[in-house]
């Protein structure tokens, strides 16, 4: 008994390392790196535009630096380190999300934050003061002499 | 005025005094005659270490921007090493500083017009937006206290460097 259990508990060890093996490279295998997809994250960094809208002599030497990387197998990640490395970090089109570089990120959200939180609290003193005529509860209209005399005008025309 | 008001107006003005200095420190103005030159240290374009210009203190240099994709510093090149085997001494030197480009590209022009001077590497282009370049070739000629003593934003040849650079270097090769 306790040597068929044991057989039965080293098959499922066996079928579970198997699935896990044949899983393995395709959980961790990046996807393929393409051009195109690359040239839209880089710069040229002579244009000073993005790669994929570039076609100066520089810019064609970056995209068959990037073809050789790709025929190498390299990642795209791989490649853009590569890029990085020889044009430093201004090659990137978007700006790493790590040390200085993550400010680029951060600063717009502080500040959209800060904005609406602005625009909420005078939104909200401005209906407090009676702006838009909602807290008022008095009668509108002309008050003292010129309720008199709009009265008189009224009876005169007939209105 | 009140609190809250100068505190409304310290933030306009620090916002717009980050995009003005947003706007200047992206643009550079050429470094003009008479001026010292950035002493950036760049690593070497062939075999390790970095080198910067104040290392060439005591020596004529000619200092020329240059890339591999550029076509007229294809047809420069051959006058700068020329030039370089005539007046190459101790007290004067060429030195390339490859700016913008592919490392191995780099080496491949400098091996296939057969270069003899120092050559530098600037990938990420921040010595030549230290001398205020706008494109490539760009020469300086700083003498041995590190100030500019002529320029050319543009490629040089053979007479040009004869007529315009060849007068300031010292005599005798020594």
């Amino acid at each position: 008994m306790r040597g068929a259990f044991a057989n039965v508990a080293g098959c499922l060890l066996a079928v579970m390392l198997m699935a896990l093996l044949a899983s393995a490279p395709t959980a961790t295998a990046a996807p393929p790196a393409s051009l195109i997809e690359i040239e839209k994250q880089v710069m040229c960094p002579v244009c000073g535009t993005l790669l994929q809208l570039a076609e100066s002599p520089q810019a064609q030497r970056e995209k068959a630096f990037i073809r050789r990387l790709i025929a190498e197998g390299k990642t795209e990640a791989q490649i853009k380190d590569a890029l990085v490395a020889e044009y430093g970090e201004e090659v990137l089109a978007l700006p790493q999300g790590s040390g200085f570089s993550l400010s680029a990120y951060v600063v717009p959200i502080i500040a959209f934050v800060v904005a609406a939180v602005a625009l909420a609290l005078g939104v909200l003193r401005w209906r407090r003061a009676g702006g838009g005529g909602h807290g008022n509860t008095g009668p509108a209209g002309p008050k003292g002499d010129d309720a008199e005399r709009l009265d008189a005008d009224l009876a005169r025309y007939d209105l | 005025m009140s609190v809250r008001s100068s505190i409304a107006v310290l933030a306009v003005l620090a916002l717009v005094g980050l995009l003005v200095y947003g706007l200047v420190s992206k643009g550079s103005s050429r470094i003009a005659v008479g001026e010292q030159v950035p002493s950036t240290s760049l690593p070497r374009l062939e075999g390790d270490g970095d080198e910067s210009l104040a290392q060439y203190e005591g020596r004529w240099v000619l200092v020329n921007f240059w890339a591999s994709w550029c076509e007229p510093c294809k047809q420069e090149a051959p006058a700068l090493e020329e030039f370089q085997r005539q007046q190459g001494s101790p007290k004067f030197t060429v030195l390339g500083i490859d700016t913008r480009d592919l490392t191995d590209d780099g080496r491949e022009f400098a091996r296939s017009y057969g270069l003899s001077y120092p050559l530098l590497r600037d990938g990420d282009g921040g010595a030549a937006h230290g001398f205020g370049t706008t494109g490539v070739p760009e020469n300086f000629l700083v003498d041995p206290k590190g100030t500019v003593r002529w320029l050319l934003p543009g490629p040089v040849d053979e007479q040009y460097l004869h007529e315009q650079v060849e007068p300031f270097l010292p005599k005798a090769k020594s």
